[in-house]
């Protein structure tokens, strides 16, 4: 049979085998069923996970509100938390400080190892090795935290002593590092760093990712005008991969604020008369711990909203960070296109 | 390409070693632990026992959690075909569960409190609510809280009430205290701190202990007794993190449920309640539970301890932990059933195996009154 590829021929206008008519559209050109489908089912999740946050949201503030009116102290700034009882006082001041020092210390440490680990694998370690270092450095993020938890109590903890000792020793003129007799491995600092090598893994994938990105063009552009390795890093890599490590830095200050089991496992709580103190070397408890640490004993309505209040608090926080990642990534976008 | 491949299956392989070697280590402690569970189980195989085949469910107070798996495991030995399962969440939310038709029993351990927290329905009304029918409180397994140190060169050590309310509301700060030393004579004591170790979470042990101080010693340890420790010292998470905090740091002291102290090898204290210092054993504790008030009435067996008790030779810090049941299921079924379990842990073996896990055997006397209650129910 033969067909004209170009023009109209006159079998065009003969009925095909199965009887349609010549030259007839499916009705459907703009939207198949599959299209249709397909996007209504993306569409339905978009819209099912903006429910999901919205509906977590919303329940945290319709707990947490009545319990919020019944408190005599000041939620914001009070340290004290005696959630029961027929005069709740209650405040997230103590928790607010030990989840934000926890997480700043384990910024300062996983940001800079974290940049250092991908640069090592994207830019000096030789292509057999860079392939299996960086896949035992996700490993890592495979690592249950309840494990690290108990790495952290068990081994890791005695040989932090020294360094504690020392700190305190020598700097414990300054509130920072003011020594409170507890053990090194339960206090805040301890537990901003292993909350360092939690989060080691997602700030390496993000910054390796990017840096692999750098065109490489500008890093030979570097090379050819005279920059040493340091150099061309300093003067290519780094800039075109800001964005990313920072975006990648503020996923895991998102993990380690909310991260629960580990902190909880190593950190001493601070008995209720202990006094104020703004050392890294007390102990203390985060939003994420305490909730977790009592949530077997919610047994009034009063007491669980108190609870659901600093989770409204957390729940924001993480938020906010989450948020300020977005923003970042999104100028980057604006950058490469 | 080839040497790529290489250095992954190389890694691979470390990676994979250290994962095998990891579970080597744990599978000794794990194995040992199940043999030792497994020898007291055959121990109280004997008992008759009335089988069922079904499912009963239950959750509360994880301070009874090894007690009841202990009698699960060998009922479940007797009885091939009745499934239990026990969910060790705490008291509070075990006897949430229950309210609510969740769970068939509740393990706690406080008896149902018959006053009402901020303003909320009391636990007994809502639960004789639930039930239709009075719900009772059965004591069923007696955990001895130990007063567990660690300090260097010292193995036995004697503490009287207000030296206890001294040490755990930080008015004594060294071990060679004059208050110590006087009690403690023949004894060398160290000059070094006491670190106290409390309960981070809320606890049953705490309530219970803190109850001990206020009743024994009202002078030293002023504050309410509660679920929330209001002493001195640091906070650990659960019984097991007290217990690892006093093993790991000399002049470490705390209050932990005797299996754990046992465990760990931690130093027990006897207690001098007034008539001669007592050592906790498994007979000084039922002694204790012997001479407790029943508060309750009839069939509701609901305890009240005298904590300040000066019968001699009984340990009077401990904690009876209850099973929470409906005087009279709406499903006869479940009733059956649920009377069938109690009987098998009320039974004298089951009480006698379980002072090799660190709980005490309730006495004869009450175990008495507690398969009578049982025999009760419906």
């Amino acid at each position: 049979m033969s067909t004209s590829i170009t023009g109209h021929s006159a079998i065009d206008d003969l009925p095909d085998p199965e009887g349609h008519g010549p030259h007839e559209g499916d009705r459907a050109s703009t939207s198949r069923w599959g299209d249709r489908l397909f996007g209504g089912a993306a569409k339905a999740s978009g819209l099912f996970v903006v429910l999901l946050v919205t509906l977590v949201g919303l329940f945290l503030i319709v707990q947490a509100v009545p319990s919020l009116l019944n408190n005599e102290a000041n939620f914001l700034t009070s340290t004290e938390w005696v959630p029961s009882g027929a005069e709740p006082r209650f405040g997230i001041a103590a928790l607010l400080w030990a989840t934000v020092i926890t997480s700043v210390i384990a910024m300062l440490i996983a940001v800079p190892l974290g940049v250092a680990v991908a640069l090592f694998i994207t830019e000096y370690a030789p292509s057999w090795l860079s392939k299996p270092a960086a896949v035992i450095i996700d490993l890592l993020a495979a690592v249950p935290s309840i494990v690290f938890g108990f790495w952290g109590l068990t081994i890791a903890g005695q040989y932090f002593q020294p360094v504690q000792d020392f700190l305190a020793g020598t700097f414990g003129f300054i509130p920072f590092f003011k020594d409170s007799g507890f053990s090194a491995k339960s206090t805040l600092a301890f537990a901003g760093i292993i909350l360092a090598f939690m989060i080691l893994p997602i700030i390496t994938a993000i910054s390796r990712e990017v840096f692999n990105q750098v065109p490489t063009p500008h890093k030979e552009g570097a090379l050819a005008l005279g920059a040493t390795k340091w150099e061309m890093i300093r003067t290519a890599v780094l800039p075109f991969g800001k964005p990313g490590v920072i975006s990648g830095a503020m996923l895991g200050l998102g993990r380690a604020l909310g991260e629960t089991l580990a902190v909880m496992i190593l950190l001493s709580t601070l008995n209720p008369s202990a006094p104020w103190s703004f050392s890294i070397f007390n102990g203390g408890e985060t939003f994420a711990s305490k909730i977790a640490l009592n949530a077997g004993e919610f047994d009034s309505p009063q007491k669980t909203g108190a609870y659901i209040a600093a989770g409204l608090v957390l729940f924001i926080l993480t938020f906010i960070v989450n948020s300020i990642a977005r923003v970042v990534i999104n100028r980057r976008k604006a950058f490469s296109e | 390409m080839k040497t790529t491949r290489l250095a992954q299956l190389a890694s691979l392989a470390v990676v994979g070693s250290m994962a095998l070697a990891a579970c080597g280590s744990d599978n000794t402690t794990g194995s040992t632990s199940a043999e030792g569970s497994s020898s007291s189980a055959s121990a109280s195989e004997s008992a008759a026992t009335e089988c069922f085949s079904g499912t009963l469910n239950a959750e509360g107070s994880s301070a009874q959690k090894n007690a009841i798996e202990e009698a699960i495991a060998s009922y479940g030995e007797a009885c091939k075909d009745a499934k239990l399962n026990y969910n060790p969440t705490g008291s509070g939310a075990g006897i949430k569960q229950f309210i609510a038709g969740q769970v068939d029993f509740a393990g706690s351990d406080s008896a149902l409190k018959t006053e009402g927290k901020d303003g909320a329905q009391s636990e007994a009304v809502a639960a004789e609510a639930f039930c239709g029918s009075p719900a009772w409180n059965l004591p069923m397994v007696t955990g001895p809280i130990a007063i567990a140190f660690n300090v260097k060169g010292v193995d036995k050590l004697t503490i009287t009430p207000a030296v206890a309310a001294d040490i755990f509301s930080g008015k004594i700060t060294t071990w060679n205290d004059a208050k110590i030393a006087e009690i403690n004579k023949g004894v060398t004591l160290p000059a070094t701190a006491i670190k106290v170790f409390f309960r981070s979470d809320e606890s049953g042990t705490t309530e219970n202990f803190t109850k001990y101080l206020k009743a024994a010693a009202p002078e030293g340890w002023t504050a309410d007794a509660s679920k929330k420790w209001t002493g001195a010292g640091e906070g650990k998470e659960k019984s097991a993190g007290v217990a690892e905090g006093v093993k790991s740091t000399d002049g470490g002291v705390t209050y932990v449920e005797w299996s754990y102290a046992k465990d760990n090898k931690l130093g027990i204290a006897s207690v001098d309640n007034g008539a001669g210092a007592v050592e906790l054993t498994g007979e000084s504790v039922g002694k204790a539970v012997a001479v407790a008030e029943q508060a309750g009435t009839g069939n509701d067996l609901a305890l009240k301890l005298d904590y300040a008790t000066k019968e001699a030779g009984a340990y009077p810090i401990i904690l009876v932990t209850y099973e929470i049941v409906c005087s009279k299921n709406k499903d006869a079924e479940k009733g059956k059933n649920i009377k069938a379990f109690l009987k098998h842990f009320a039974s004298t073996d089951v009480q006698k195996g379980l002072e090799e896990i660190g709980y005490a055997p309730l006495p004869k006397e009450v175990e008495d009154k507690v398969l009578t209650a049982i025999d009760a129910l419906s």
